[in-house]
């Protein structure tokens, strides 16, 4: 009986995703290492003859933390859109919860804590595969699946609340296309923002995946950044988190137990 | 006006089938419907844009130069911007004849309305594979023009890359619809990805078969990608080789033999 009520949905998630597990494997796990595969040794041999790698680490090592947090961010995504619409809408696995003594609040934190778990899982995949590949040259790197999965859990938490109450999923695809992919490839994941003209840099600082590139990279190549600047990034991510869940939580309630 | 065109056409219904007059009325129901779904449309264009100024500009700018068709060094957004413009046409005729083809064969039941009518399985097979060629054209297109706003385009036979697009288009809508008459549901449809993301990323799209080694090499020249980067990157750079029409006749042999298969197939599945 002491067990929260978020947790009730997390082993929910956990039951169905012990059966279902194979299906995600590539879309998780699979698909970004063919991305770091591409672009950190393909596409980085090209990069570092050209210009000696970034920043003074090879493309490799620069691209590694990058894809890591990009990967988690998009996988974060993928569970927060069409999922949430099913279970509230076409197959109403909401509805059901919430005639339960599952809150609709604890529905939504149970729901974004299970997407952590996913993205902490995949995410560690990723640093594995990454170092064996030689992309993470310190020890201090396993402190980068934390910040990936900070990370994604404030694109988690904006992006359940959004969908909870959408009539269809047509505007998922433009979310996708429009939001999430623009974040994906100009965030300091490919290359530095520095090299982003002069007017869109300030942008990057307001987004999230951002945070958590610089967070990552940090990590992986263990540049001893100064304190101040770790505390920045993470006192952004969790203020973007804790707004997040607010707004998931009205919404959730506003949705289900009207 | 369109309830009339039917009447008058119904009349008239093994005619419709040899002229593909009935296969526009596919193309123009799709028309319609996506008048409503602009957004989703126009947002498919935007894809390769972003690479191309992300992986193009952003990343091109710490690689400098890398060996182009006819091996001489060209800027690497001008070797990235043919192979992505390739893989624009790919994806806009993938996405319409599998995930959405699945859709309105097996749930909206799309084509069993259709059938209702005086059109045919045939006419709906050649009218989905001309949306989806013209789709992944009209992706290729908005990025050509880019390309030369850019001044990425270094010769006059980049005219010709835009019909290199509506071919390679035509291969992968004939081989969409065809892999889509065996999809059982949509875990079915991981293979889609299974085959169309390693091919984005691998199929000398972002950088040159001379990264491979030599056994790799030939693998990456036979995937049906390949043939279209090889095709537009001859195109837009000006070095044309005679194993360009070998990269024709790929294209075209998988789009006529994908038709045919998908054609027998339907006939199959939609009519008792």
């Amino acid at each position: 009986m002491a067990t929260p009520t978020a947790l009730r949905v997390v082993e929910k998630e956990w039951v169905a995703w012990r059966r279902l597990w194979k299906a995600s494997v590539f879309q998780a796990t699979i698909s970004p290492l063919l991305f770091l595969a591409a672009m950190g040794l393909g596409l980085g041999d090209l990069v570092n003859k050209g210009s000696g790698g970034v920043n003074g680490v090879d493309y490799l090592v620069f691209v590694t933390p990058g894809l890591m947090a990009a990967s988690a961010m998009m996988q974060a995504a993928g569970e927060s859109l069409w999922p949430v619409l099913g279970g509230v809408k076409w197959m109403r696995t909401y509805h059901a919860a919430v005639a339960t003594p599952i809150g609709a609040g604890a529905l939504f934190a149970g729901h974004v804590l299970w997407i952590c778990l996913r993205v902490l899982l995949s995410a560690s995949v990723f640093l594995l595969v990454g170092a064996i590949l030689g992309g993470v040259p310190s020890w201090w790197g396993v402190l980068a699946i934390p910040a990936a999965v900070l990370g994604a859990s404030v694109f988690a938490a904006a992006l359940n609340a959004y969908s909870v109450t959408q009539e269809s999923d047509l505007p998922f695809a433009v979310i996708l296309r429009m939001g999430l992919f623009p974040l994906f490839l100009f965030s300091g994941t490919f290359f530095p923002t520095s090299r982003l003209p002069d007017w869109l840099e300030p942008v990057s600082w307001f987004s999230p995946l951002w945070h958590a590139v610089e967070l990552c990279r940090a990590a992986t190549t263990g540049a001893s950044p100064s304190a101040g600047s770790v505390a920045g990034h993470v006192a952004f991510l969790v203020t973007a988190l804790s707004i997040g869940c607010w707004w998931g939580v009205r919404r959730f309630r506003r949705a289900l137990t009207a | 006006m369109i309830s009339a065109v039917v009447v008058k056409e119904a009349g008239r219904r093994r005619s419709s089938a040899s002229t593909g007059r009935g296969a526009l009325r596919v193309v123009e129901r799709n028309v319609l419907a996506y008048r409503r779904m602009w957004l989703a449309f126009v947002s498919g264009l935007f894809e390769p844009l972003l690479y191309l100024l992300s992986i193009g500009i952003g990343v091109g700018g710490l690689v400098g130069k890398v060996p182009g068709p006819g091996g001489q060094p060209i800027p690497y957004d001008q070797f990235v911007a043919p192979g992505l413009m390739a893989a624009a046409a790919m994806n806009g005729a993938v996405l319409d004849t599998t995930f959405n083809f699945f859709f309105k064969f097996k749930y909206a039941h799309t084509y069993d309305a259709m059938l209702a009518t005086p059109l045919e399985v045939g006419d709906i097979a050649r009218g989905e594979l001309t949306w989806a060629l013209l789709r992944g054209a009209i992706y290729s297109g908005a990025f050509l023009l880019t390309m030369v706003l850019l001044g990425l385009v270094g010769s006059w036979w980049a005219v010709l890359a835009l019909p290199a697009a509506a071919l390679i288009a035509f291969g992968f809508a004939g081989a969409g619809i065809a892999a889509t008459t065996y999809m059982r549901s949509w875990t079915d449809f991981d293979f889609v990805n299974l085959a169309l993301i390693p091919m984005f990323l691998f199929a000398a799209t972002f950088f040159p078969l001379s990264q491979y080694p030599e056994g790799l090499q030939w693998v990456v020249r036979c995937t049906p990608l390949y043939q279209g980067v090889a095709l537009e990157r001859g195109l837009t750079t000006g070095q044309l080789t005679w194993t360009m029409l070998l990269n024709i006749a790929y294209l075209v042999i998988l789009g006529a033999v994908g038709l045919r298969i998908a054609t027998r197939r339907l006939r199959v599945l939609l009519q008792p």
